[in-house]
């Protein structure tokens, strides 16, 4: 069985990756997910797993390299914080073009621009609807406690593989910076490069005299051609949305008013929950565990069990409110609360906008 | 020099004319045509073939890859 | 003896490389990156490396070397071919690794890969292809054009500083031509670099030779940067024909990019 730690989000996310047989990181120190590269470091995982740790020149050059290297059909990824996530977009553009597979955090903070260095939940938009240029999505996990960023890493390898997709880890400074316990999971083996070779036949890794040989790239001239691959991504990520919804109800069963809340925002809704049952209001919190695929059905299913109202808590000035109100379809009422700019919303605040906006006097 | 003859071959469709084989030929082998390919190129071609002595200097500096270059002893 | 006894199967001494593929160049007639396309891979070929090569393309008018080379390749985001290289090289050591960039993409916007993926040393072959212009966007300045020269964006001429030739007492304008290929030699990381050209015979298999060591470096080391800047011609943009951009090469781009070894063996190459 796994170990159990005392740890930080981002150094449980760190560990994880070396031991599911991550081949590389590359990063950029940003503040707050920098002990993401400085526990990396530290590990020397050169030396434990072969693991590859190289501190880039830029956030830019670490998301290329992710880039030529995911396309080389080895496990790698990078993490960084909202402003240094800006700057990663041109890679994840070609990286989402190109069908190259990988896994990035975000570990988000305050914005706009240099914003602060607080927890923030500001950057949904920026993961979810797109981020760089072009039709694209990447998948994005949203994890509530250390432990989730323990699990995505392997959750998030295996999909990005599966669909050939760079999948998100969407933190934020107060799961990333926080210690909980984790269950961390036994090592992994990395993968031979037979075993890369048997298993991915697209990657780079040399062709074979007289087959053809391969091309990463997301350039095609050809309109007719980029239409089809735009086609064929937009099916892909259908058949995601079809797949791969994941979400956790808490007390939504009798629940007549519904919490939607993800990562440290949703923590705070179950103790408002808590809070609201104890004065005989029948709440219930939909956390989203995917926020790409978007768990749409979920919400609908809620509505036609009796749910009269949603309070979408979010550290925003209201951003996946957009998404819960689609699948509201003006069914019901849904209203955005969330504190912003490094503030971090309490139970009992949440409770009150749940009151006030949403149930009425 | 004499103990040599070469002859050269364009692939007249792919040469774009640009003439850099033209000048750069020791022996001015080389001559643009006065007829033009499918892309309404002047394609390079042995004007002088007997002058030939198969250096590939053509070859080498040809931009397209267009030339292939023969060469006997005599 | 007739040309036809002649060229026969058994008498072949030059042809196009068998790891080029059957896809015409979409270079202009005359453009040096068909022919520095052609000695890549020859050397590849001979070194009989193609199964464990992988190239690195830009952005720029060899965006598409993909298509023409027979062995595996990535396209990289403007500036970023060394990042994509550094990443494939540090994930499959045992691999070949060059990346192909023209001025723009290598001196403009990747000058900060260029410069870090050189001083970390990283074990692959660079070519550096620089025509003094922007060909793709249709001739614009490059960090590499040479004071006086007119582009789209200098049409009066590149001036470092206004007034023209001021010096220091004139206000910034263009800046002067980028010497990258010096700068990166200066650094521990870079083991061979050189500058070659390809506008006749001689100096393409100088030039080849070039290309041929920096792979071999590649090949038998563990770090180094391999780096060969080939100063090249750019006859559409320089609005001249194929040959005269080749003489045009010679009496300006040379005075100002000398050609020779800069750096061999990680020493420079006193002058």
């Amino acid at each position: 069985m796994g170990e159990l730690k005392l740890m930080k989000g981002n150094e449980a996310l760190a560990e994880s990756a070396i031991r599911y047989g991550c081949d590389a990181y590359f990063g950029y120190p940003i503040t707050p997910q920098s002990e993401v590269i400085e526990y990396l470091s530290e590990q020397n995982p050169y030396e434990r797993t072969g693991m590859v740790v190289l501190q880039a020149e830029s956030e830019l050059a670490a998301i290329n390299m992710v880039y030529a290297a995911g396309a080389a059909g080895k496990r790698v990824m990078t993490s960084s914080s909202s402003p240094g996530v800006c700057l990663k977009q041109e890679g994840i553009a070609y990286i989402a073009g190109a069908e190259v597979p990988c896994v990035y955090a975000d570990v988000v903070r305050g914005g706009p621009g240099l914003g602060t260095i607080q927890p923030s939940q500001a950057d949904y938009f920026q993961a979810v609807k797109g981020g760089g240029n072009g039709d694209y999505k990447n998948i994005v996990l949203a994890p509530a406690s250390v432990q989730e960023m323990a699990d995505f890493v392997a959750l998030g390898f295996d999909l990005a593989f599966k669909y050939r997709m760079a999948v998100c880890i969407l933190s934020d400074g107060a799961i990333g910076q926080m210690m909980e316990k984790v269950v961390l999971p036994e090592q992994k083996p990395r993968m031979t490069e037979e075993e890369i070779k048997a298993k991915y036949p697209w990657a780079l890794t040399g062709r074979k005299r007289g087959t053809q040989h391969r091309v990463i790239t997301s350039l095609d001239l050809d309109s007719n051609k980029m239409e089809e691959h735009n086609r064929h991504l937009q099916a892909k990520y259908k058949m995601v949305e079809e797949n791969e919804v994941r979400y956790e109800e808490i007390n939504c069963e009798d629940a007549e008013y519904v919490f939607v809340a993800y990562g440290s925002s949703a923590r705070i809704a179950q103790k408002s929950v808590q809070l609201g049952r104890e004065q005989g209001l029948k709440l219930g919190l939909l956390r989203p565990i995917t926020l790409f695929p978007y768990p749409t059905k979920a919400i609908e299913n809620l509505i036609n069990h009796g749910v009269k109202g949603f309070l979408s808590v979010e550290l925003s000035c209201g951003q996946m409110i957009e998404d819960v109100k689609l699948a509201c379809n003006g069914r019901v009422k849904a209203e955005h609360f969330g504190r912003v700019g490094g503030i971090i919303h309490t139970p009992e605040e949440v409770l009150e906008a749940m009151k006030k906006q949403i149930i009425g006097e | 020099m004499a103990g040599f003859k070469g002859a050269v071959s364009v692939d007249t469709e792919r040469c774009k004319g640009c003439g850099v084989c033209v000048v750069n030929c020791p022996m001015q082998v080389l001559g643009l045509a006065k007829e033009v390919n499918g892309k309404g190129y002047n394609y390079a071609y042995m004007a002088e073939p007997d002058k030939c002595i198969g250096c590939a200097s053509c070859g080498i500096v040809c931009p397209d890859g267009v030339i292939s270059v023969y060469k006997v002893k005599l | 003896m007739t040309v036809e006894d002649i060229i026969k199967p058994e008498n072949l001494v030059y042809e196009k490389s068998k790891l080029l593929t059957s896809k015409p160049f979409h270079y202009c007639p005359g453009c040096g990156h068909g022919t520095i396309h052609r000695i890549i891979a020859e050397v590849i070929e001979e070194l009989g490396i193609d199964e464990k090569t992988i190239g690195v393309s830009p952005v720029g008018c060899s965006v598409m070397a993909y298509d023409y080379f027979d062995v595996d390749f990535i396209e990289a985001a403007h500036g970023r071919a060394t990042a994509c290289a550094t990443g494939i090289k540090r994930v499959w050591p045992d691999k070949v690794v060059f990346s192909y960039q023209g001025d723009g993409d290598l001196a403009a916007i990747g000058t900060c890969e260029t410069i870090h993926t050189c001083n970390r040393g990283e074990n692959i072959t660079m070519i550096f292809v620089n025509n003094g212009i922007y060909g793709m966007t249709g001739g614009q300045m490059a960090p590499t054009t040479l004071e006086g020269m007119k582009t789209a964006t200098t049409p009066y001429g590149r001036k470092a500083t206004l007034p023209a030739g001021a010096g220091f007492d004139g206000i910034p304008n263009n800046g002067y031509p980028l010497h990258i290929t010096e700068l990166v030699a200066h650094l521990p990381g870079t083991k061979y670099v050189t500058r070659q050209a390809v506008y006749d015979p001689a100096h393409v298999r100088k030039a080849k030779a070039a290309i041929k060591k920096a792979f071999e470096n590649q090949i038998n080391g563990k770090s180094g940067v391999n780096f060969v800047e080939i100063v090249s011609n750019c006859n559409s943009n320089w609005k001249m024909d194929p040959v005269k951009a080749n003489q045009w090469l010679v009496e300006n781009m040379l005075p100002e990019y000398p050609l020779g070894d800069i750096k061999v063996d990680g020493k420079i190459v006193e002058k």
